[in-house]
């Protein structure tokens, strides 16, 4: 029993971060269609910028606040300056530019940070928590109660914000957007900025436990789009589900099966379920037109 | 044949093709540059099969690595463990790959668009995952040592030999491609690409038609995969990994869906470009990655259709 609780929270914490990262992908992808897989890139930065800022001798909560502010100008300019101009261009060509984007910020934080691995000092020291047996870090509740503050924070703002509904309208239908007056353009703009915020917060929170380095974006944005794609692709639900249950497949798998098949584990599970329920768990089944 | 015939016909765009072939080697000073055109078309090879399944039949694959995997751990683990010559292990690899897209084949193709994407992309891991683990066969993340390839007691070595052996293949295997796209089965591809309730309506078995394809891309990136081990003399689980599956994607949307002389321009742009960008040292992936978006911004249809498209315009 206090190994599978064990597992359960380490499984939590970690997907806490898929959630979040989906959660990311599902908000771009419904304003526009681009499937970003720059997104894990986002939360690369959030955890090296705060590390490089505290470095320089910023105070750490400001340096976090000033990592999240330049992430978000990165998703500004990603959108603005690598998505605008290819406007209308099909989506395989979209993601391909995303993942351009994702080389050229990998390689510009190896220039500009270094190679190496970094860390952040825990928030509330790391000395674990026992609870039935289990040992859980600080740090692990840190990030569960982040999540659950932004995913709630996420939903009023959409829900009972003026500027909110503009973007589920957005959303929902782009053409009749418009037509009501809502400046798509700038709500598509706004939806990276959002992912681009949620992205980096989540790397400044899980980098005391999982560390950070210039690299750890490819990894994180493969995990995120397979947890967005679990829950239905499109479905704020399903992405925060999906990536829950993504990150208790793995700490289950690693537990139980064998830590070196973890991801093979968790991809098995989503294959399968796929089979089952072609369009995830949330999704909602659309005809096709012709 | 006239020389009019003889430019319409469906295998004109493999004489250009040929034509550089034969004349690029006039051109390198050193073996190093057969090395690089050999992969070049290696990488072009297995882009011709990831084409004909997205350009024509309109399916995206981010897990074609892993066929490329298995054709290169064929040669690999066929002549160390089991005794099997080199040449036998490539086609017993490629028939492997068949047989494994068969299977996975007809459940994964059910899926549409982005699902579709990401499960091509759990295989893909689900290999390269097997070929880092099970290190009594693969010898693990270090990966295995391949045999050179040994044809009528004669072994086969050089960079300048690779390059013909990876060049003919390549033409081959366009020509093939080509005459796949100028079959029934070909235009039945195009025209799942463009609807597949329309073409459904109008009697297509789009099931059948998109596994065809599918196995027979695994195919291409199966034989470019043994080349690629046999080139190399080494080869690691990142040959199946996914970075290597989202290269060959990006090798075939920036050379151009739908051509196979973009499989080409588009492998020699991503085997080329890091080579050339060495000089740069660490702004290296900046540069890399600016080029990908740029080729992407401004010929979204990728560089062969878009010049192909220019000169048309020109002439008419």
């Amino acid at each position: 029993m206090p190994e599978l609780l064990q597992f359960a929270f380490s499984g939590l914490t970690v997907g806490a971060v898929y959630a979040l990262v989906a959660l990311g992908f599902t908000l771009i992808y419904n304003a526009s269609d681009v499937v970003n897989f720059a997104q894990g890139e986002f939360v690369m930065l959030g955890g090296m910028t705060t590390v490089f800022l505290g470095l320089a001798g910023v105070p750490l909560p400001l340096a976090a606040c000033l990592a999240v502010v330049f992430t978000v100008i990165v998703g500004l300019a990603l959108h603005r300056f690598a998505i605008e101009p290819a406007r209308g261009a099909s989506a395989v060509v979209l993601i391909i530019i995303t993942i351009g984007a994702s080389i050229f910020l990998r390689g510009a934080a190896q220039v500009v940070f270094d190679k190496r691995f970094h860390s952040l000092p825990a928030w509330f020291g790391s000395d674990p928590i026992r609870v039935g047996g289990a040992a859980i870090l600080p740090q692990s509740l840190v990030v569960l109660a982040g999540a659950v503050v932004i995913v709630v924070l996420l939903w009023a703002f959409i829900d009972r914000t003026l500027f909110g509904k503009a973007i589920a309208a957005t959303a929902a239908n782009r053409l009749a957007a418009r037509l009501v007056g809502i400046d798509t353009r700038r709500m598509i703009g706004f939806s990276f900025a959002l992912s681009a915020a949620i992205g980096a917060v989540a790397g400044i929170l899980i980098t005391p436990i999982t560390l950070t380095s210039y690299d750890v974006g490819t990894l994180l944005a493969v995990k995120g789009f397979a947890a967005a794609m679990l829950g239905g692709m499109g479905s704020a639900l399903g992405a925060v589900v999906g990536g829950l249950v993504l990150g208790l497949l793995e700490a289950f798998a690693a537990g139980y099966v064998s830590s070196q098949y973890k991801d093979a584990v968790a991809f098995l599970v989503i294959l399968l379920v796929l089979f089952a329920m072609p369009r995830g768990l949330f999704g909602k089944a659309t005809a096709e037109r012709v | 044949m006239s020389v009019r015939a003889l430019l319409e016909h469906r295998l004109a765009a493999i004489l250009p093709m040929a034509a550089i072939v034969v004349v690029l080697p006039l051109l390198f000073p050193s073996a190093y540059y057969y090395r690089v055109a050999a992969l070049v078309f290696v990488f072009a090879l297995a882009c011709i099969g990831l084409n004909l399944l997205m350009g024509f039949a309109g399916q995206v694959s981010l897990g074609h690595a892993g066929f490329m995997g298995i054709g290169a751990y064929a040669v690999a683990i066929g002549p160390a463990h089991l005794g099997v010559p080199s040449w036998l292990a490539l086609v017993a690899g490629a028939v492997l790959s068949a047989l494994v897209a068969f299977l996975v084949g007809r459940p994964i193709l059910r899926l549409r668009g982005h699902y579709l994407a990401v499960a091509t992309l759990g295989f893909g891991l689900l290999l390269a995952i097997v070929f880092t683990n099970e290190a009594r066969f693969t010898g693990g993340p270090d990966g295995m040592s391949v045999p050179r390839l040994v044809l009528f007691d004669w072994p086969l070595r050089g960079a300048a030999t690779w390059y013909w052996i990876a060049a003919v293949s390549f033409l081959i295997g366009a020509a093939l491609a080509l005459n796949l796209i100028d079959s029934p089965t070909g235009r039945a591809l195009r025209a799942i690409h463009d609807s597949e309730v329309a073409s459904r309506v109008l009697g297509v078995d789009v099931a059948s038609k998109k596994l065809t394809v599918f196995v027979v891309s695994a195919v291409y990136a199966s034989v470019a995969g043994s080349y690629f081990a046999l080139l190399n003399g080494h080869i690691t689980p990142d040959v199946s990994g996914f970075l290597r599956s989202i290269e060959l994607v990006a090798m075939v949307v920036l050379g151009g869906m739908g051509s196979v002389a973009g499989s080409l321009v588009g492998a020699a742009l991503l085997v080329v470009l890091p080579q050339t960008l060495t000089f740069l040292h660490d702004y290296e992936h900046m540069v890399l990655g600016l080029i990908v978006m740029g080729v992407m911004i401004f010929l979204r249809a990728g560089i062969v259709p878009t010049i192909a498209t220019a000169l048309a315009a020109r002439r008419a």
